[in-house]
């Protein structure tokens, strides 16, 4: 099992200047903010089930950039039919990497789907997202950077993460219109 | 009768070359068919059915923060799957468009279709939608260009019902 914070932060430290980081509401937020301040990350407060298509209308629409959505699997599971979009409307550019800890851990660590019978890698690639796999160590690391950098996406990896409470890492603003903009300002030519 | 109808899908068709909308979203409604026809035809216009309307919500504001216009197309029905989705509009000041074919109003068929199309208006401005409204097919290129200028200038999300008298009640036969 992946302990997700510092795993998030080695992928942000080691980033590249044509990354675009985007993260779902909850844990997924709180450890992007956790690498540091960055304009080029944008992370959900609320809107739960929406940083899926939010991350794919972006990656459509900066085609040559990286597109990275680290989202948990609460989120994920509320926007199914999302990945079937994806799949669907195929960007190259985006890897959707599912922080997995099979359970709502903010709330009081109630059990996911995903900790029953629910794959997310079968679910995706039965949606047809055929560069779907999961990982279980934070050995994986080099095979991740090549999926978020080089291959061809779209990707969704399903990290199996701990179920553990991390301290909250706030963002710059809590404001999303402050934080849209900032992240906006890095997309301009 | 054929042209007449053909007619308002083109004003609103008009409306998003001139605005440079070029990503449209929908869950398909047949009041919109002749719309996301049109859409497919153009290269310049990038089509994206959904399976939820909610994901249209999603797409557009990334889309917009990528620095494309969309719009999403649904009927009256998909405005309830929505609703928690338009917070992200609504909260960052991402202009957000969409047009919506209303059933459940005007010579209406099918009773299930009338709760969501009696909910409708009340349900987007309960989310600080503004709502517009097109009746008669002459005011439906005006009514959208209009919408369309208000969400793109002002940062806000604005909806058009396309009323079900202008698009037309469906009769459904048994057998």
């Amino acid at each position: 099992m992946i302990e997700r914070r510092p795993f998030v932060q080695k992928i942000l430290k080691n980033r590249q200047t044509n990354l675009r980081v985007v993260s779902g509401l909850g844990t997924s937020t709180w450890d992007l903010m956790s690498g540091g301040d960055d304009k080029a990350n944008f992370g959900f407060i609320g809107a739960m089930g929406q940083a899926i298509p939010f991350a794919l209308g972006l990656a459509m629409a900066q085609p040559d950039l990286r597109i990275l959505l680290f989202t948990g699997d609460g989120d994920a599971l509320m926007s199914l039919g999302s990945i079937a979009t994806v799949a669907n409307h195929p960007v190259t550019n985006l890897t959707i990497m599912v922080m997995d800890n099979e359970s709502y851990v903010e709330t009081g660590s109630q059990p996911t789907a995903t900790a029953g019978k629910t794959d997310l890698e079968i679910v995706a690639k039965g949606s047809g997202i055929a560069n779907s796999f999961t990982i279980h160590s934070e050995k994986d690391y080099d095979r991740i950077i090549k999926t978020i950098y080089e291959e061809e996406g779209p990707s969704l990896v399903v990290a199996k993460c701990q179920a553990k409470a991390t301290p909250l890492v706030f963002p710059h603003s809590f404001d999303g219109s402050v934080s849209i903009n900032r992240f906006m300002s890095t997309l301009k030519s | 009768m054929e042209g007449a109808i053909k007619d308002w899908r083109n004003d609103i068709y008009k409306v998003f070359k001139e605005l440079d909308i070029t990503m449209v979203s929908h869950v398909p409604d047949a009041g919109h068919t002749p719309l996301i026809n049109l859409c497919e035809k153009d290269n310049e216009i990038e089509v994206v059915t959904l399976t939820t309307e909610q994901d249209g919500v999603g797409i557009s504001c990334g889309a917009f923060a990528g620095g494309r216009k969309s719009a999403l197309l649904m009927q009256s029905s998909g405005v309830g799957n929505c609703i928690n989705a338009l917070a992200l509009p609504n909260i960052c000041r991402i202009p957000f468009l969409t047009l919506v074919s209303m059933r459940g109003e005007w010579g209406e068929f099918v009773p299930w279709q009338v709760p969501m199309g009696l909910g409708t208006p009340k349900v987007l401005e309960a989310m600080d939608v503004k709502v517009f409204r097109a009746d008669y097919k002459e005011e439906v290129g005006s009514t959208v260009d209009a919408a369309a200028r208000f969400a793109f200038n002002t940062n806000r999300s604005a909806a058009v019902l396309l009323s079900q008298k202008m698009i037309g009640a469906k009769q459904f036969k048994n057998g």
